[in-house]
């Protein structure tokens, strides 16, 4: 079996804040395979953009720590140098952001911002670069690539923008997209436009992608692996059919039933999950999840208020799937013996 | 950007006539007679009304409003003395057309302006930038400190003191005063030397405090976050990227400043004796010279219409989104 193009490990990402130490990722591990895209969900401060950000040093380093590890192909990148980790962004992996108009720069062309880092990473000359930069835009989907290269940002649309975005982190043929909640800012119907674009792309380019959003239903469409995360930690991992045809961790069926569906009675209220998400400085003991949790065994001294839930897979469940969840219900004796993901080696 | 200059330069000339207009009518709103205080101590009632005449007084306040806009494109009499076009006025203390006054004393203050704004300008970026970039570190902590004593500090007590020091004790600088540019290159810059630095320290603060502020926000913005994304380097993150979004704010606050300046640095000009527009209305206050004040008003009010109008093109060079 050849090793994961990602493999991070423990990763922990704690913010010194006015408040104290926020713990914003907390132990998450999680492998990325070439060529394969990985979903990340969750609410708002669960995490999930700041492990992205982390894992090429996009944090501000004076507030903040990070412990664990994550190796890309053979780098280690916890810990490593900026000139290792500036040589990697934008070459071996890139990002997409969520507002296309504010991710590009309103001073420069679109052109001359996709040529900026082509040169950066290959060397190219200028005629060259400008060259690649018109097919990048040509294969992302913008008619008339020449004309349109050496227009503003401001004067494209949302969708074209995107498109944009993606050329250009494209440009270098990178070996991990990074796509961080890629469709939020953009309209119902050209966010299925992007999500085709991205998958048509990794057909052909062979990038494995991590798609982080709050969208099941992005999920769904385009990820073959998802990880669910809550109050910085991951709750549940597997592949994308069975976590969301057969979810192990009450937080993902609460999620996975708060999604409106057309063939629900029009009457049917809304089910949102209950309550909101914990303060990070301050997380609740035990599993973070069990003030919220309808399941959640009552009592003092209940393994839900009192032990952290390891992410652990019953294989007689999952048929070996890698399907897990970090959920003491889950694990309870008589399943299956779990095994600790955490273990996994590199 | 042609258009674009000649709408604002259109723009700039409708303002300029509300000013001059409203300025005009505030002339009347004044106390003082300027017949009587040109006449002089001993007035008969014939000079006053000749005086009267001849300065155009005796007409109605719309005629006079005429008289002074044809003036201004063809020019007009005063009794004997002519006021050839483009005439703004006639200064009834000075005996002398007003323009002939304001464009004898603008060099001094565009010299005391241009030359202070270079190095307020280039210093306070400079030092800000700095600041932004070792931004919590001791640098950053210091360079603060004395900017905000810096901006605290006025012109007359630190020029003041700065004379007594550079000038009349340590003598590493020449004393201050104005000669022409194009009669002593050398005594202009001496001259001006430390006018200039008074004048540039107090203003340099603002401006460092004011780009480091700018600039850590223009570090926290997505597009910064995006270019460190594509793995460029730091100093083409700061010197290619970030700057641009840290340079408006600058940019505006100083388009403000040189249309102040220029309308005449008052206290500068007052402190080290420099014949400029600012010492020109001073006294023009203090001897009720009411066209001068007009004078000086239509001046101050042309400098900061012009450096607005600067300002915008400046920043449609900065940002494309202003050029549509």
């Amino acid at each position: 079996m050849t090793p994961p193009l990602l493999a991070v490990r423990d990763l922990r990402v704690r913010f010194a804040t006015e408040g104290g130490v926020v713990k914003a990722v907390d132990g998450v591990s999680f492998d990325v395979e070439r060529g394969r895209t990985l979903g990340i969900v969750g609410e708002s401060g669960s995490g999930k953009s700041v492990t992205n950000l982390t894992l090429l040093g996009l944090h501000n380093p004076a507030r903040t720590t990070i412990e664990g590890s994550a190796v890309l192909d053979g780098t280690e990148l916890v810990g490593a140098p900026e000139r290792t980790l500036r040589d990697l962004r934008g070459q071996r992996v890139s990002m997409v952001f969520q507002d296309p108009l504010t991710a590009l720069s309103p001073y420069f062309t679109v052109g001359a911002q996709i040529v900026e880092t082509y040169r950066r990473h290959t060397g190219a000359g200028r005629r060259e670069a400008k060259a690649r930069a018109v097919e990048m835009l040509d294969r992302v989907g913008i008619p008339q690539p020449e004309r349109r290269a050496r227009e503003y940002p401001h004067q494209f649309s949302g969708g074209m923008r995107q498109r944009a975005m993606i050329a250009m982190a494209l440009v270098c043929d990178p070996d991990l997209l990074i796509a961080d909640e890629p469709t939020t800012a953009l309209d119902v119907t050209v966010q299925a436009q992007i999500l085709d674009l991205l998958a048509e792309l990794q057909e052909q380019l062979g990038t494995a992608i991590i798609l982080v959003t709050h969208d099941l239903g992005v999920v769904a469409d385009v990820a073959d692996d998802v990880l669910v995360m809550y109050a910085g930690r991951a709750v549940e991992f597997g592949p994308v059919a069975e976590v969301l045809d057969t979810p192990r961790h009450p937080y993902t069926r609460g999620l996975l039933a708060s999604v409106p569906r057309l063939s629900d009675a029009l009457d049917r209220p809304l089910q949102p999950v209950p309550g909101s998400p914990p303060s990070l400085l301050d997380p609740p003991s035990g599993c973070a999840f069990h003030p919220r949790c309808a399941h959640a065994v009552d009592g003092p001294e209940a393994p839900c208020r009192t032990v952290l839930p390891l992410l652990t897979r019953a294989q007689a469940a999952s048929g070996g799937s890698g399907h897990a969840a970090a959920c003491h219900l889950e694990a309870a004796p008589g399943t299956a013996a779990p095994t600790d993901l955490q273990g996994a080696t590199p | 950007m042609f258009r674009f200059l000649v709408q604002r330069l259109l723009g700039a000339a409708l303002i300029l006539f509300v000013v001059f207009t409203v300025t005009f009518f505030l002339f009347f709103a004044m106390p003082d007679d300027p017949a009587r205080l040109s006449c002089g101590k001993t007035c008969t009632p014939e000079t006053l009304a000749l005086i009267r005449r001849d300065l155009g007084l005796d007409a109605s306040v719309p005629m006079q409003y005429w008289h002074y806009i044809v003036g201004v494109f063809a020019g007009r009499d005063f009794g004997s003395s002519h006021c050839s076009a483009p005439c703004l006025g006639y200064s009834f203390v000075n005996h002398e057309p007003v323009l002939d006054t304001l464009l004898d004393r603008f060099p001094a203050t565009l010299s005391l302006a241009l030359g202070a704004s270079v190095i307020f300008l280039g210093g306070g970026i400079m030092i800000g930038m700095l600041a932004a970039l070792r931004r919590g570190t001791w640098l950053d902590k210091s360079t603060m400190a004395f900017s905000l004593i810096g901006a605290s500090v006025t012109i007359q007590f630190l020029g003041v003191i700065a004379r007594y020091v550079l000038v009349d004790e340590l003598r590493w600088l020449p004393k201050p005063e104005y000669l022409p540019f194009t009669d002593d290159p050398g005594g202009w810059t001496g001259g001006l030397l430390l006018p200039w630095l008074t004048l540039a320290c107090v203003q340099a603060a603002v401006y460092a405090r004011l780009t480091r502020a700018s600039m850590i926000d223009a570090l926290g913005e997505d597009h910064v976050r995006t270019v460190r994304a594509k793995g460029l380097t730091s100093r083409q993150v700061y010197f290619k990227h970030a700057w641009r979004g840290a340079i408006t704010p600058v940019v505006t606050v100083y388009g403000i400043e040189l249309g102040v300046l220029l309308g005449g640095a008052v206290v500068t000009e007052t402190t080290f004796n420099i014949p400029g527009i600012g010492k020109l209305a001073v006294n023009a206050v203090a001897n009720s010279d009411l066209p001068m004040i007009t004078g000086v008003v239509l001046i101050a009010a042309t400098a900061m219409v012009l450096a607005n109008v600067a300002v915008d093109a400046v920043y449609a060079v900065i940002d494309p989104r202003v050029r549509v």
